[in-house]
Parts: C-alpha cells; sequence; structure tokens
C-alpha cells in the first residue's frame, strides 16, 4: 500500500542554486498524525526544501505529491491544504496584527474576526491584535504569523524556523500547538537548526552538509 | 474564494496600506504638480505657445509621476516575504497581478486624472478640451499601469531596479504619449480627436488582457 498517499511526499528530489547542488535525491513522506524536524548546518538546504515541498521552487528533477497526485495537478486544493509560515514573518508594518491576518487568511477561507482574535491569544498576542506590527517585537512578530498558521486551519503546517527569536514561553507554547495539531490529525514539518522539544512521535531528518 | 472576491480583498488591503502612507501616496502627485509649473517658468512662453506646448507637458508629466510609484508595485511584498504567501494562497498569480495592479492605478493614475484639471488650467488648456483631455488620460494611466506590472514584476528581484524599469517601461509608454497628447491638442484646435481616443482605449484593452499573464509568469520566475 502506498503510505504518500494520504499525505506529502517528496520523491527524489534534485535542485541546483547556481551550480551548487543542494538537494540530492531527496525523498520524504509525512502522514496524518506526523510531524517531521529537518535539521542540519546552515546553508544545507532545509529552507530549500521546504519551499520545494510548498510548491514555490520547481525541481530539477524528482517531484512532490499531495495525497498521491503531484502538486502541479492538484494546485489549488493544495495549497488550500498547506500553510506555509517562512523565515520572514510576512507582516505588513502599516497594519494591526488582527488587519494582517485578516487579509491573509481570508484569501483561503471565510473567517470572523472573533476567531481570528482567539489565534492570537492562543499564541500569547491577544493584547497585540490591534496594534500596528510596525511596533511589535521580532518574537511578537513570530507569535502573529504563528496565529496566521492556525488561522488557516490547514492540515499541513510548513514552519521555517518558527522558533527564532522566541522566548522560552513561547517556544513552549509552539511546540504545544504543534503537538496538538499532530495529534488532531494534522501534519507538520519542521525546520530548526537546534534541538526542540518536539512530539514524541516527530521523526527526524537532517540533511547532509 | 472566488477570483472577484480575491480582487476586492487585495485591492482593499493595497488602499488601507497605502492611505496609512500618504506620503507614498502624495509624493507622485507633488512631482506631476512640480514638473508641469517648471515648463512655463523655464521656457519663459507667450501664453499662445504655452498653449501648443501644453497637452505634450501635461502627458510626458504624467508618465513620468506615474513611473515614480511603479517600482514598489510588487517590491515590499517581496522583500518581506508577502509575495510566497499570496502566491500559496491559492488564488492564482494572474489574479494577483489583477488586483495589485487596479489598486496602483486607483492610487497614482486616478489621483493624476483628477488633478489634471488644475494644471490644466495653469497651462492655459482650454475647458472645452477638458472632456477628451480627461478620457486620454484615464486610458493613457491605466495602460501604463498594465505595462507597468511587467516591468515591475521583471525588475522586482533586483536591487536598484528603478532605472531600468523605466528603459523597459519608456518606450512602450511612447504610442500613449503620441495619441494622448495628440487627442488633446486636437481637442484644443477643435478637430474630432475619435480616432486618437479609440486608439487608446484599443491599447488599454490589449494591455490589460495580456499583462497580467506576463507579469504573473515574470513573478513565477522571481519566486523560483
Amino acid at each position: 500500500m502506498n503510505t504518500a498517499a494520504e499525505g506529502l511526499g517528496v520523491e527524489a528530489v534534485h535542485v541546483w542554486r547556481g551550480d551548487r547542488h543542494v538537494l540530492k535525491g531527496l525523498s520524504l513522506e509525512i502522514d496524518p498524525r506526523e510531524a517531521l524536524h529537518i535539521s542540519g548546518r546552515n546553508g544545507s538546504g532545509k529552507t530549500t526544501l521546504l519551499k520545494v515541498a510548498c510548491g514555490l521552487l520547481r525541481p530539477e528533477q524528482g517531484r512532490v505529491t499531495w495525497r498521491g497526485r503531484p502538486i502541479s495537478e492538484v494546485r489549488s486544493d493544495y495549497q488550500h491544504a498547506l500553510a506555509y509560515a517562512s523565515h520572514e514573518p510576512a507582516l505588513k508594518g502599516d497594519l494591526t496584527a488582527l488587519e494582517n491576518l485578516r487579509f491573509m487568511v481570508g484569501l483561503k477561507r471565510r473567517s470572523s474576526a472573533a476567531e481570528l482574535a482567539s489565534c492570537l491569544e492562543r499564541t500569547g498576542v491577544a493584547s497585540c491584535a490591534d496594534l500596528p506590527v510596525r511596533v511589535l517585537s521580532a518574537g511578537q512578530r513570530r507569535r502573529v504569523a504563528m496565529a496566521r498558521v492556525l488561522g488557516m486551519r490547514a492540515p499541513l503546517w510548513l514552519l521555517d524556523e518558527p522558533f527564532t527569536n522566541l522566548d522560552a514561553g513561547g517556544s513552549e507554547i509552539f511546540a504545544a500547538l504543534i503537538a496538538e495539531h499532530v495529534s488532531g490529525g494534522g501534519m507538520a514539518v519542521v525546520v530548526a537548526h537546534h534541538e526542540l522539544v518536539l512530539p514524541t512521535a516527530a521523526r527526524r531528518l537532517e540533511l547532509p552538509g | 474564494m472566488s477570483a472577484g472576491a480575491a480582487i476586492l480583498l487585495i485591492v482593499g488591503r493595497e488602499l488601507r496600506l497605502s492611505f496609512r502612507r500618504p506620503d507614498q501616496l502624495l509624493q507622485p502627485l507633488v512631482f506631476f504638480l512640480i514638473v508641469t509649473t517648471l515648463f512655463p517658468l523655464g521656457l519663459n512662453l507667450q501664453l499662445s505657445l504655452l498653449k501648443d506646448m501644453a497637452p505634450g507637458v501635461l502627458w510626458t508629466a504624467a508618465l513620468l509621476s506615474s513611473l515614480l510609484s511603479l517600482e514598489s508595485l510588487f517590491k515590499g511584498d517581496a522583500d518581506d516575504g508577502t509575495l510566497e504567501q499570496l502566491a500559496l494562497s491559492g488564488q492564482s498569480l494572474t489574479v494577483i497581478v489583477i488586483a495589485k495592479t487596479a489598486a496602483h492605478w486607483l492610487l497614482s493614475g486616478a489621483a493624476l486624472v483628477l488633478a489634471s484639471p488644475l494644471v490644466a488650467i495653469a497651462l492655459g488648456i482650454p475647458s472645452a478640451a477638458f472632456g477628451t483631455m480627461l478620457a486620454s488620460l484615464v486610458l493613457g494611466t491605466m495602460t501604463l499601469s498594465w505595462l507597468g506590472s511587467i516591468g515591475a514584476a521583471l525588475t522586482v528581484g533586483l536591487k536598484r531596479g528603478n532605472v531600468l524599469l523605466s528603459l523597459i517601461v519608456l518606450p512602450l509608454a511612447m504610442p500613449l504619449l503620441i495619441f494622448g497628447a495628440g487627442a488633446t491638442d486636437r481637442a484644443i484646435s477643435g478637430t474630432s480627436p475619435a480616432g486618437a481616443l479609440y486608439f487608446l482605449g484599443s491599447l488599454c484593452i490589449f494591455t490589460c488582457t495580456l499583462a497580467p499573464f506576463a507579469a504573473a509568469a515574470a513573478l513565477r520566475i522571481t519566486l523560483d
């Protein structure tokens, strides 16, 4: 039985950046109720792998599948099923935290202001909802970006260094949110270059330098 | 979410963003007013001569000031990661280009059109020609926004793409200048501007049907 049919599959992917061969035939599979922690030293292709997985970057060889079909065929479905948090928080400084959420989540699905406010509350930034993002600290922005991931209610989370700039409390909250998401039937791929406390079910993939 | 609703959402957000930054909104407009004031001062013309030059001056200033705000069309979003989020939002990049370009026109082109009667009076264009002038400016600035979206998408990855953007867009904008200023000129002299206006209209339709696809393709290359 093909296990990849239920979730995300990356099959023998090769990616060159300029003349550097970054990903050399990498494969991975992730099914519901699974978390995958990707680590590796700087420049080992962690972010590249995540961008390939979400379809921003087309691999030179190999393919990415969602529920058994190439993502190029199910593009819209796949994009609705994924929430990607890039290394940059991707927030507009002149909009408030809540406006930022309402816009980005609104492109994917209908949501109420109360629901988005509760997402901000879960990441511990409820008090910042009506503040322009430019006055928030780097850690608070990270929390707002995570609230956006929650708001999208997507089964697949692709998180690029979500723990950067977070204090100890924030790291605990994020790890708990990821654990909750995974135990509720979700999937999470988390790129982080250091040790972290992910749910015990998390698999670990170390990219070779 | 349907493409129409997504376009409304993006346009609404762009407008909200730029009203939070009124300085950036006003800069092209002030530039337009200043450039058009410089010509009569520098040339020391008689009013009759000024009237002959007015359409050309007005149109050149309008093109240049629209260019000012073009560079930021996709750049801000590309730099802070918003463009990636938009590309993964389940909407096609073409829809996103259409929405962002429409918002750009509302904030730059439409504002120029509204300010143009003021400039026209200063340049001595008779009020009988205002209708033609406004119509030609609406069509011309729209076309320029569509052309500009391609240029902005192509140069979005560059550090200082501003000059290159002008080099790409200005040659393509020459027909606009010729027919836009021509239409206004004809209206001033009392002949029918219909031919020039039709041509501007067809250019506008031509660019608005093709430019979004070209710009989306250019953005896809940038994201890669």
